[in-house]
């Protein structure tokens, strides 16, 4: 890319609130149903119906804007917005407009360079998802499904304060791990659940005006994202640098050719004639709504990021790491709190054997086979010399196949470490006699021999020697 | 007791009549579906007559009172305006959109009133969803007046007005955005009760404009409007616009006595506009209700000029976005001849919707579209404002507005149908009531040229009482309601 | 995508030259927006009638209304909220009887290109 632009980048975030009923009905939000079994009349905009709003969604938008340092507003208004389309029953949808209930809030990325970056959020506002369209194996025509229809969103708007590709997935992963953790949603994105619009231009570095801008529509993977935005920013150059223009126009990405291309519209401009809804009320909320949703929020993830470096001594990287889900902070600080064992041991564990085993299998963290009571007691055991570190691994193993307790693992198994100095001494005095040659050049000054009897030491215990013991033994034995 | 003359009785009479056992639920429902049959044909006042539904309903009454387990209107046969959805009954909202329509679903009212005993005559014809002010544009034609077959009843709820003034029903249910129930009742002789809006639930009432409509009553009587207002007001969970605010007896409130009551005279209510015959009714309307002890007071509504082009552009902005769910895919009209999905649209609705409807879309579609939001739109909300402030300044002094209902009596059918701005301007002195919210009534106040003319009463929000004994009053000392169309009696 | 408030994009509205008409095109872009056929034969009284309502609703520009706060409704009341509880359950057979076209529990419609 080229050193002579700058790429400026917004996105519109739409996560699906984790209610029971719609935003403005009382059917059910679950995912999966048979086609229009969860479309109740107020879905369907059948004549007569009226909408009214659920009270968890002005919550969980107000518990947001709490956590990105918003204001929100004692007065929200919804509007109409009027345009036709088949899985958008009212022919319009009912959003926020010119009083959204969540306004100017912020929140901080991490660089490569490990410094934080403040991006800007324009605003929140609630609104109703559309239906959904089908159009395979219909003959010719389109269904439409509007189960989705009515379900509460959330949709988030930055600043235009994003400068790369990069940057832009920071971000989304960050509202992705806040909303998480305020339990507002969950942020399922193979279900459409969190999804978003980039708006993406170029401009000359140094420059204060903004290019024309190209909207690209519902990217639905972090890695969509990215590739998505890339390509639309070297499309954008290209344009720009063969002496083309950019063209106001909303993109669509196709992940299979790996490209954006240009949703034609027949139809002229939209002009969506927003207006506020007569059929509801402003939406008011008072401090005790405030303080109690305040009173109410958990512990954020930049917060518990320090703490954890803070009281448990953990890397900064690490920490970063466990607490990108709720779940997994929790894990980790059950664990701590049921051994003795350092605090970054058990975080090696986490970031290294669970992961990769929960990996392998896609399961997240609250189905973990082995759980942190058990994990910290299989990092207790290497704590108290019980087992070594590599000998742990064969436990955790023992433990993901469910074969018992660490205790019982250790027990049928054998595992055991051998801490007797007696018992280790006479296997030490064994493998010096049997490596005699070794033995001379050892003590003729090539004491990198030492791991060799390290090694057959530990092999001949089946690694179950105290590795420390080992040594000092090895040592006192081969220098005298 | 012979059955010939019940369809003479008010909601009151025929309520004790019940009790009293002079006459069955089910003799009552067989008289008045009589009536319809007989004179249905001539008045076009209902689309759709709910003969076997109402004998059911009238044999479970009879039950009910046998029984000694009467409901406040136990028995008590009405007509529903079509525009209120009606559970596994047709509803078409006098459109051909909707010409198969068949509700899933009862409206709030609907079953309100079912609840209390009421039973269900039919559904009442009206202008196409409400848009009009004559009943000719509605899809199933035009209904004519009883006092004069060439004249209009009025609109929109011109089908319940004609059913109730030509005794085909004792009352009925319609819908008020500018005028609708007002209009009419004066146009037939008949009680219009537009109560304050949110008092009563607009859920299952089709909208026109959702911020202007509210449903309310036609009836013969006042003591039948009170009556049947307490069976269909109070606050509904369904309807975020609807009040929580509680429901007083408004039947056994009734109260005669004036001394005490100021009356606010608007001056421009009496201006050129005003058919001279008609203001001499009118004024003779409020000398009487000053000898009978109120004061009359001069009230001034700088703005109230301004009331029917803030009300044609809020109306037509509302109704343009309300009626887009009208699209043939999920109920109503579908051209079956569309190329495409935009052809599909375009056709459905074209067909569907009648010429007015039409035009308050494209009116409504205008004032909301970019470029002309804020000059027209924006605007109209800001006059809208200071038309409900003037209201609210002249409700500091009076206790209610009074003037005429409509600025002449009825007019013939086609005399207006050419110039829209003609037919809007009938409403010059109801639509002040909507754009604020306040209840109104209208109350017949005598005939010019043997057409019917009526008073129009305005009070402050959830005034409902004030009016309703102001006209009961008014009512004692007159005779207007008791005369009944010649050819129905 | 979001819009700006429209109040913030447009320029400022002049008061229209009086009488104020729409022509044929109008007439054709917004019955375009609202998804209503007028037949050819039929726009230019379309465009004389809408031409008149405009016109006379046109009076409203001469009101004084300089800071006053626009009436988006009759009440002074504020949204009930509703708990969030599942209190429908499925109709979609009896609901589906007045569509004119379904399949499958589909609703159709011509086929929509994407």
């Amino acid at each position: 890319m080229s050193a002579r632009w700058e790429v400026v980048i917004g996105l519109e975030i739409h996560t699906q609130l984790a209610t029971r009923s719609k935003i403005f009905s009382g059917a059910s939000t679950a995912y999966g149903a048979e086609p229009n079994t969860q479309a109740c009349l107020v879905d369907l905009g059948y004549p007569g119906v009226l909408p009214v709003v659920n009270k968890s969604v002005v919550r969980m938008a107000a518990s947001f804007g709490l956590a990105v340092n918003a204001t929100v507003a004692r007065r929200s208004v919804f509007a109409r917005k009027n345009y036709f389309y088949p899985d958008l029953p009212k022919g319009y949808q009912i959003s926020q407009y010119e009083l959204p209930i969540v306004e100017r809030g912020e929140l901080f990325i991490d660089r490569e360079d490990g410094s934080q970056k403040r991006i800007g959020i324009t605003r929140a506002h609630l609104e109703e998802d559309a239906g959904k369209s089908i159009h395979e194996g219909l003959d010719g025509f389109t269904g439409i499904d509007l189960n989705r229809a009515g379900t509460p969103l959330l949709e988030i708007v930055s600043e235009p304060d994003l400068r790369s590709a990069r940057e832009a997935v920071a971000y989304m992963r960050k509202i992705h791990t806040i909303v998480r953790y305020l339990g507002i949603s969950d942020g399922n994105m193979q279900e459409g659940s969190f999804r978003c619009d980039a708006n993406v231009s170029v401009r000359p570095k140094g420059d204060e005006r903004l290019g024309t801008r190209t909207e690209l529509k519902n990217l639905n993977s972090f890695r969509f994202v990215e590739k998505a935005i890339n390509f639309e920013i070297e499309r954008q150059i290209d344009l720009l640098e063969d002496g083309g223009e950019v063209v106001q126009e909303t993109r669509l990405y196709d992940a299979d050719k790996d490209e954006t291309r240009s949703m034609r519209s027949k139809e002229e401009a939209n002009d969506y004639r927003y207006f506020p809804d007569p059929d509801l009320l402003p939406v008011e909320i008072d401090d005790s709504f405030i303080n109690a949703v305040q009173a109410s929020l958990p512990e954020l993830p930049d917060a518990k990021t320090r703490r954890f470096v803070d009281e448990f001594g953990l890397r900064a990287e690490d920490a970063g790491i466990l607490t990108v889900s709720r779940q997994l902070a929790d894990y980790f600080e059950a664990a701590c709190a049921a051994t003795a064992a350092p605090a970054q041991l058990v975080a090696n564990w986490i970031l290294g054997d669970l992961s990769a085993a929960l990996n392998k299998e896609a399961l997240d963290v609250d189905h973990s086979r082995v759980t942190a009571p058990m994990l910290a007691s299989l990092v207790e055991r290497i704590h108290d010399n019980t087992i070594s570190g590599k000998i742990a691994k064969a436990v955790f193993d023992g433990l993901w196949a469910g074969e018992g307790s660490v205790d019982e693992i250790i027990e049928s198994r054998g595992l055991k470490q051998i801490t007797d100095a007696s018992a280790i001494e006479s296997i030490v005095a064994e493998v010096i006699a049997n490596n005699p040659s070794q033995a001379e050049e050892y003590r003729a000054g090539k004491t990198k021999l030492l791991g060799y009897f390290v090694g057959q030491v530990m092999q001949a215990t089946g690694g179950k020697a105290n590795p420390g013991q080992v040594n000092a033994i090895l040592k006192q034995k081969l220098d005298s | 007791m012979s059955t010939d003359s019940l369809h003479t009785q008010t909601l009151a009479e025929l309520k004790a009549g019940l009790e009293n056992r002079d006459f069955s639920a089910v003799e009552l429902a067989e008289a008045l579906l009589a009536r319809i049959d007989a004179h249905d044909a001539t008045l076009n006042a209902l689309l759709t007559v709910t003969a076997e539904q109402a004998l059911d309903a009238a044999r479970q009454a009879d039950d009910r009172i046998a029984n000694g387990e009467a409901r406040a209107l136990e028995g008590l046969p009405i007509v529903h305006k079509d525009i209120f959805c009606t559970r596994g009954v047709r509803t078409t909202c006098g459109s051909r959109m909707l010409d198969g329509f068949v509700s899933p679903y009862d409206a709030t009212v609907v079953s309100r009133l079912a609840d209390a005993g009421t039973i269900m005559l039919g559904k009442a014809n009206m202008d196409e969803f409400a848009m009009g002010s004559s009943n000719e544009t509605s899809y199933y034609g035009p209904v004519h007046n009883p006092w004069n077959p060439a004249c209009s009843p009025g609109g929109s709820s011109g089908g319940s007005a004609a059913a109730v003034a030509g005794r085909l029903a004792p009352a009925a249910t319609g819908t008020d955005t500018g005028g609708s129930i007002r209009q009419p009742a004066a146009l037939t002789n008949t009680v219009g009760l537009k109560p304050t809006y949110g008092r009563v639930s607009r859920y299952g009432m089709i909208a026109f404009a959702s911020s202007l409509d509210q449903a309310g009553v036609i009836t013969r009587s006042v003591e039948d409007a009170a009556l049947l207002l307490g069976g269909m007001a109070g606050f509904d969970e369904r309807d975020s616009t609807s009040i929580d605010h509680p429901v007083p007896d408004y039947f056994s409130a009734l109260e005669e006595d004036l001394s005490g009551l100021r009356v606010g005279v608007v001056r421009q209510h009496f201006d050129a506009g005003l058919e001279e015959h008609t203001g001499a009714a009118v004024r003779e309307a409020l000398d009487l209700l000053k000898t009978k002890g109120a004061e009359l007071v001069d009230v001034d509504l700088p703005n109230i000029d301004l009331s029917v082009p803030t009300y044609y552009v809020v109306a037509p902005a509302e109704c343009s976005s309300n009626l887009s769910r009208f699209d043939g895919v999920r109920f109503g009209h579908r051209a079956d001849d569309a190329e495409d999905l935009l052809d599909l649209y375009c056709k459905s609705r074209g067909e569907g919707f009648g010429a007015e409807v039409k035009r308050r879309i494209l009116t409504g579609t205008y004032v909301l579209s970019a470029g002309y939001y804020d000059a027209y739109y924006l605007k109209a909300q800001q006059v809208r404002a200071l038309i409900a402030e003037d209201f609210r300044e002249a409700f500091a002094n009076v206790d209610v507005i009074a003037g005429p209902t409509t600025p002449t009596p009825a007019f013939e059918l086609g005399a207006k149908t050419d110039d829209p701005i003609t037919m809007y301007l009938n409403d010059i002195y109801t639509i002040g009531a909507n754009l604020a919210g306040l209840p109104a009534l209208s109350v017949p106040c005598g005939f010019v040229g043997g057409l019917p003319v009526g008073l129009h009463l305005v009070g402050g929000h959830f005034a409902e009482q004030t009016l309703l004994n102001v006209a009961y009053s008014y009512q004692r000392d007159t005779d207007w309601h008791h005369r009944c169309p010649e050819a129905y009696a | 995508m979001l819009d700006a408030p429209r109040s913030a994009l447009l320029n400022p509205i002049t008061t229209p030259e009086k009488p104020v008409s729409l022509d044929k095109d109008q007439v054709r872009h917004i019955a375009m927006l609202a998804r209503l056929h007028v037949a050819d034969d039929d726009i230019q009284e379309t465009a004389d009638k809408l031409s008149r309502i405009v016109d006379f609703v046109d009076q409203l520009s001469k009101a004084p209304t300089d800071g006053v706060t626009p009436m988006a409704h009759p009440l002074n009341a504020s949204q009930r909220l509703r708990a969030d509880s599942v209190t429908e359950t499925d109709e979609r057979d009896r609901v589906q009887e007045n569509a004119p076209l379904v399949r499958d529990g589909l609703y159709l419609v011509p086929r929509v290109i994407e």
